[in-house]
């Protein structure tokens, strides 16, 4: 395996009252791309907002390339070269479409990622770069979160439900753009509800249950039942 | 003609009303602070004003380049040190500690500079007046409304065409997202306040010309500031202004009828408002 650009060991993580990630221990390798699957309410998302900086750990929980980032605010850890497209698209709604992927660019690493070839990926985004965000379909406003993670040109980008809410014919055009997005080296965790799709674009997946890992295997050799046992938590 | 000298002279106390009310606005726009010392941090920056133009023997509109840096820096120390520790989702931290800043300021101003009513002396451009179409218009009245237009507009663009603005806008939007794209919330939000209190020493250096000012006077010029940021909309910097001049003329037309009702009439309209238009006249944020 190649060495790990992102490693987690023991994460819990909570909401107040509520545990939803029970000692977590993931390791991801340089140029991966992994997929996390799980039921609802199974820590898919908790886990990968902790990764992003938005929940408070300890700084040894994560370590990314040799770096413990589990303390960091979520800003500074944008500015490592950490990525996130969340959950529900989450676009400025103030903003315009161009204005969402400027903000995107705004932590300026250098990388392939630009105006220009956000455009390229997703050329129906041009035509509509003065428009406000609010105005666009859910498949372009997931275009538009996917580029404005993309304008900063991360190492490591994590997608939250890509294609929750969206209509079949937009998912895979959205799937299709995945491969020339990681093609460049960038690393990549997915989580998805789509399980067939999880495990066509990885290369590894891991299965959340209730807050704890249930799976861990090559997405090309897990079996159906040991992702429903895993899945369900059925013996 | 009476009526029309009336409104053209309500139009221009207008532009005072939206130097006043344009720095709340941007707050309340940003980080959803209502910032009750806003009125007192005007008096802050007339004194400062005061004293500047005093020791340096200045003109007090040249002690403009003093009081902005001064006033921005305070905003900036005061939002990373106090402010940024209030807010949350709970909008009652924040308001306790503007009240309570409020309460410190005027009585910071009392012990340093006494209640004595104070004024500053911009020489022979506050008597200064010309004739247009038969009106005649002071020039200090013009040059305040000249530049609250300014500071609106230069606002509207730093908000609608710099990065600073969007970022702004983003953190306005969702903070927890506007985080992800490296945005340092303390900071940006530091930055909101020192443009505000930018705006606020604008505001107290003019207010400081046109009348006397003491260290209790703060609240009250509060409540015209936000008779303005509501009749105009919440968030709107433009509807600031037309707020702003709506306040100015109704207080006039007011006075013309009776001298008691000045201050009466500007609250009676901006009730009316409120009670018709409940978000303002103009509530969008859209450039």
């Amino acid at each position: 395996m190649p060495d790990p650009i992102l490693q987690i060991s023991a994460l819990d993580a909570r909401y107040g009252d509520f545990q939803a990630l029970y000692g977590v221990d993931l390791t991801l390798g340089e140029g991966e791309v992994m997929a996390i699957i799980g039921a609802n309410g199974a820590g898919k998302s908790t886990l990968l907002r902790s990764i992003a900086g938005l929940m408070a750990n300890g700084p040894d929980q994560i370590v990314y390339r040799g770096r413990p980032i589990g303390a960091l605010r979520a800003d500074q850890i944008a500015g490592l070269g950490i990525a996130l497209v969340p959950e529900g698209r989450q676009l400025f709604p103030s903003l315009s479409v161009e204005e969402n992927l400027l903000i995107g660019g705004r932590v300026k690493r250098d990388g392939p990622w630009s105006l220009a070839a956000v455009y390229d990926l997703f050329p129906v985004l041009k035509d509509r770069r003065a428009q406000p965000s609010t105005s666009l379909s859910g498949g372009q406003q997931q275009m538009v979160a996917i580029g404005r993670a993309l304008m900063a040109n991360p190492d490591l980008i994590l997608f939250d439900e890509i294609s929750l809410g969206l209509a079949p014919i937009i998912i895979r055009s959205i799937y299709d753009a995945l491969p020339g997005i990681v093609a460049g080296g960038m690393s990549a965790i997915i989580v998805e509800q789509d399980i067939a799709k999880a495990l066509s674009v990885s290369s590894r997946v891991y299965c959340l249950q209730e807050g704890r890992v249930s799976l861990e295997g090559a997405s090309c050799t897990v079996s159906r039942e040991e992702i429903s046992r895993a899945y369900f938590g059925i013996a | 003609m009476d009526w029309i000298n009336v409104i053209v002279q309500g139009t221009l106390l207008g532009g005072l009303y939206t130097l006043i009310a344009a720095g709340l606005s941007l707050i309340f726009g940003v980080m959803r602070l209502v910032n009750i010392a806003h009125g007192d941090l005007i008096v802050l920056a007339a004194y400062l004003g005061l004293t500047a133009a005093t020791v340096l023997g200045i003109n007090p509109l040249v002690t403009l380049i003093v009081a902005i840096p001064a006033m921005a820096g305070i905003g900036y120390v005061l939002q990373r040190v106090v402010l940024n520790r209030t807010l949350g989702e709970d909008i009652l931290p924040p308001l306790l500690t503007t009240f309570g800043i409020s309460v410190i300021l005027q009585n910071g101003l009392l012990e340093v500079y006494s209640a004595d009513p104070q004024k500053m002396n911009a020489g022979a451009l506050e008597a200064a007046s010309f004739d247009v179409a038969g009106l005649t218009l002071g020039l200090l009245p013009v040059i305040t409304f000249a530049v609250a237009v300014a500071v609106i507009a230069g606002l509207q663009w730093v908000f609608y065409r710099t990065a600073l603005g969007r970022a702004f806008r983003a953190t306005s939007d969702n903070q927890e997202i506007a985080q992800l794209m490296g945005l340092n919330k303390a900071h940006v939000f530091g930055l909101a306040m020192a443009l505000s209190l930018v705006v606020t020493a604008i505001a107290g250096i003019f207010l400081g010309i046109r009348t006397s000012f003491d260290p209790s006077i703060g609240p009250g010029r509060l409540i015209f500031g936000f008779e303005a940021v509501i009749i105009g909309g919440l968030g709107n910097l433009w509807g600031t202004l037309a707020g702003g001049v709506i306040l100015g003329v109704a207080q006039a037309v007011g006075a013309q009828i009776n001298p008691g009702w000045q201050v009466l009439a500007g609250h009676v309209v901006f009730l009316v408002v409120l009670a018709v238009r409940p978000n303002g006249l103009f509530p969008r944020m859209n450039g």
